[in-house]
């Protein structure tokens, strides 16, 4: 039972909030009546994704994806260190060029896209935002079955 | 309706737990997304390329410098499209309409009026320094430029949409979010007339004040975050004033 628990929960932890998380903002765009319910909906499910990319990245024991000033510069190259032997050695005019072991750092990758994606993220969802007022302005509601009502009559009035 | 929905999202939902086992376990090193020769030559080979140590602002504007400009353009239209779906132009400069939300921020809280007096400009001073000091420790233009945003935002919550908009008008924000994205472009046209590809910050080491090649590319990373930092506090500050004033630019919340 623990080791079940252990390998399905414990070890996937993250990835299962992630995906709990998905599942609430899923459920929340869907059957949501209210347009900003589906705009919290969204933003849960942005949110989801990005712990999922970033839970992807982490490595146990590493450290942020920011090299050390001092370490970089008094770090010697030890050949061989490697298991693949990179060729480290060669060295640049201004900076040392230091064995630097990529299990010690966190992916930066997916730190890159998320960060990204949450700047933009916050942008689609003024849009949105936006969106939302001059339907509430035109309209009176943001129910959805409401506005759907009144578009209906008007096309039946006109 | 509802009932449609929820099993749509058991069905998704259950269908990734069922994939759980596949996920890689937390933490692992070796996981393919952290084995994959691309993250491990940007971690191994970033201080050799640009002597920049914060890889994650390495990658953002050297290695993945087009997605990163397009991201700026991104933010770029979606604060032009809050405007052309919100603003309200009424004709008059100025527009005399009273509102009575003007009124109410007008009334100055004295503690909150100090607080905010106080604490915007240092929130405005370590904007500058995450957008400066971004590729050598965390911080980068994102990141300053929505404190900068922030630090505006938080003056027109204080004191009213009004003050702020004196301090940053329409006109000035708008710009503001075009130079951003020229400067940004800027550095890849610098690189394209010098003979390179778009956004090749090496051959840039004629124009700036650098030695070698790597340093031109470090200092190209600072003039592009400068550009993104630009536009995204721009954009954030004009999010916040469209939508508080209904696209009327006065009065506020």
């Amino acid at each position: 039972m623990s080791e079940i628990t252990s390998q399905y929960l414990i070890d996937h932890f993250n990835f299962w909030v992630a995906v709990v998380l998905m599942m609430i903002g899923l459920y929340a765009m869907i059957t949501k009546n209210n347009l900003i319910k589906k705009l919290i909906g969204m933003s849960i499910f942005q949110t989801a994704i990005i712990l999922f990319y970033v839970s992807a990245g982490v490595k146990e024991g590493a450290t942020i994806p920011i090299l050390e000033h001092h370490v970089a510069e008094t770090e010697q190259v030890e050949a061989g260190e490697h298991a693949e032997g990179h060729s480290t050695t060669k060295a640049s005019s201004s900076h040392e060029v230091h064995a630097i072991n990529p299990d010690d750092y966190s992916n930066p990758l997916p730190h890159v896209l998320m960060l990204t994606a949450i700047v933009v993220g916050v942008a689609t969802l003024g849009v949105a935002l936006a969106v939302s007022q001059v339907i509430y302005k035109n309209y009176g509601t943001l129910e959805e079955d409401e506005i759907l009502a009144k578009i209906k009559a008007a096309e039946n009035d006109g | 309706m509802k009932w449609v929905g929820l099993i749509a999202v058991i069905f998704t939902g259950g269908l990734l737990l069922s994939a759980m086992d596949d996920f890689p376990n937390w933490g692992d090193a070796h996981s393919p997304a952290n084995a994959s020769p691309v993250s491990q030559y940007y971690i191994e080979k970033t201080i050799e390329d640009s002597g920049v140590p914060n890889m994650v602002t390495a990658v953002l504007a050297d290695y993945r410098g087009y997605d990163t400009m397009f991201e700026t353009v991104v933010v770029l239209i979606a604060g032009i499209a809050i405007m052309a779906i919100l603003r309200v132009m009424n004709g008059v400069p100025g527009g005399a309409r009273p509102s009575p939300a003007h009124e109410i921020g007008d009334q100055h809280d004295i503690i909150i009026g100090t607080t905010c007096r106080l604490l915007i400009p240092v929130l405005q001073l370590f904007a500058l320094y995450v957008i400066a000091h971004g590729h050598h420790s965390p911080g980068g233009g994102f990141q300053g430029g929505v404190i900068l945003g922030a630090s505006f935002i938080l003056t027109a919550i204080a004191k009213g949409l009004d003050p702020a908009l004196e301090r940053l008008p329409e006109k000035r924000y708008v710009k503001l979010a075009f130079v951003g994205v020229v400067i940004y472009s800027g550095f890849g046209v610098a690189c394209l007339l010098l003979g390179e590809n778009f956004l090749d910050y090496g051959v840039l080491q004629v124009l700036l004040p650098t030695i070698d090649a790597a340093e031109a590319r470090s200092h190209s990373m600072l003039g592009v975050e400068v550009g993104v930092a630009f536009t995204v506090s721009a954009i954030m500050f004009a999010i916040y004033a469209n939508l508080a004033s209904k696209g009327e630019l006065e009065g506020g919340l």
